[in-house]
């Protein structure tokens, strides 16, 4: 392991990974990526892969947007599948509060130039998707540039790619605490020893709460538990993702030919339990019958959960921390980090690397929640 | 052993594809199922795992009984989605 970097990044899921990219794409090649278990071992890993630029607040669409964009040709910067499909996303109105911000939402979708169209409920059988129930939809949206990928393949993609540029990546080598001088980062110290660097990025998801307090730094993030269950593989019936805010549920067909879907309770206690339930179980199950009849006599094989890193306002936190310097944040991403990988990584790495990021990112910097400054993203699932 | 002998029949993956994989860095039976879909059958593993384990241990060393297993993760047996519905409470 070497012992001196110029930047040290914690956490092995697509942020990390991403970032170790980039950075090392734009010189900074003496990074060490630390991950305490193997690559996208945490909530990346066990996300539904989805890729949606259907979001309610400029930012996040932006951002979306943008990481669509890279994700087209990822494969080939990359050298490596990682089974990025525009399947497009169906989102369901059922509500009258739904179909209110629905409405807003393509207005400002529509402004920054996304292909989003509103559909009748009849028109989704013709248009997107046969085996849906349409029973009490009131309208949809449908964005057929939305997308889905393979996270752990993604994670793979750009982990390589960072080390055929020099970073160095350790797996299996926990961060007992970052090392701080003062009002600056000096390095990490890990089970396996200690690595001096300026810089750390604390991409550890949920885990970087407790990373950041060994600098006493307190960065507002809750971890809730997010269940998911796939089924066996089918033959290739419907390309989108199909989400509906009421239902709290989404759900696509992979590459592979299964259904992988889940839903978030409403009322989940906040922690870090990863443990699968049965109540998750039937009523992902009963929703999925109503809303695709046709999956009743498809079989679950397997379920599992992983932690969304929930922030006030359902944004990531990004950025250097005010009176830390090196001590970069990259998480809260709130379930939605996989989609915005790409860009918000890219982003970070000119942060780092001291250029002025292409799109503005100070907004989501932790300080806003010192501010006051917080606009809640509706389009949470 | 030959490399088109299949290893994992539930998801059709044979053992030059496995220890490629293990020469690539991949040292632990859950990177393997998250790379090769090894146990994401299913059996869910159940088959394979051992074998796994030990081709493992003969590429990097080790003991077997050393390895971690893959996590369970439930339903223990594949099962239709429309009886989970009709098990809720809320029926």
């Amino acid at each position: 392991m070497r012992t001196n970097a110029d930047c040290v990044i914690i956490g092995g899921g697509i942020i990390g990974a991403a970032v170790a990219y980039y950075l090392a794409k734009g010189g900074m090649t003496n990074c060490v990526l630390l991950e305490s278990e193997y690559l996208s071992s945490g909530a990346t890993g066990r996300c539904g892969g989805g890729i949606r630029q259907q979001w309610s607040t400029e930012p996040n669409a932006q951002l979306a947007m943008d990481s669509v964009r890279i994700f087209k040709t990822i494969e080939e910067e990359l050298d490596a599948d990682i089974e990025f499909l525009q399947g497009g996303y169906l989102v369901l109105a059922y509500t009258d509060e739904d179909v209110e911000q629905f409405h807003k939402n393509f207005e400002l979708q529509r402004r920054l130039g996304l292909d989003v169209e509103i559909l009748q409920p009849e028109e989704i059988a013709s248009r997107v998707v046969k085996q849906v129930n349409t029973d009490g939809v009131r309208m949809a949206t449908y964005c057929p540039t939305d997308a889905s990928a393979n996270p752990f393949l993604a994670t793979k993609a750009y982990a390589q790619a960072a080390v055929r540029l020099g970073v160095e990546i350790e797996l299996f080598t926990p961060v007992t605490r970052i090392l701080r001088e003062g009002n600056r980062i000096v390095g990490v110290e890990t089970e396996r020893g200690i690595i001096n660097t300026p810089r750390v990025v604390n991409a550890a998801g949920s885990h970087s709460v407790p990373l950041a307090r060994t600098v006493d730094v307190e960065i507002p993030i809750t971890p809730y538990r997010r269940e998911i269950l796939v089924t066996e593989p089918l033959e290739r019936f419907f390309d989108p993702m199909i989400i509906s805010f009421s239902f709290g549920i989404y759900f696509r067909q992979v590459k592979h030919g299964s259904v992988i879907g889940g839903f978030a309770y409403a009322d989940e206690a906040p922690g870090f339990n990863e443990e699968s339930s049965i109540d998750f179980l039937t009523m992902m199950s009963r929703k999925l019958s109503f809303l695709m009849p046709a999956l009743k006599h498809v079989k679950v094989v397997r379920q599992w959960a992983g932690l969304y890193d929930v922030t006030p306002d359902a944004q990531p936190i990004i950025g250097e921390t005010d009176g830390v310097d090196g001590f970069f944040q990259a998480n809260g991403f709130s379930g939605h980090g996989f989609m915005i990988a790409p860009k918000v990584s890219s982003l970070l790495s000119q942060l780092i690397l001291g250029q002025k990021p292409d799109l503005d990112i100070d907004r989501l910097n932790a300080r806003r929640f010192s501010e006051g400054d917080v606009d809640l993203d509706h389009s949470v699932v | 052993m030959k490399d088109d002998v299949i290893i994992c029949r539930c998801e059709d993956v044979s053992y030059g594809e496995i220890v490629e994989a293990i020469d690539s860095g991949l040292t632990t039976l859950e990177e393997l199922k998250r790379v090769l879909r090894t146990g994401m059958g299913p059996c869910q593993g159940r088959t394979c795992s051992r074998l796994i384990a030990r081709i493992i241990t003969e590429r990097i060393g080790g003991e077997v009984a050393d390895m971690k297993p893959l996590l369970d993760r439930p339903p223990t047996m594949p099962v239709e989605i429309g009886i989970l519905a009709g098990a809720s409470d809320e029926d």
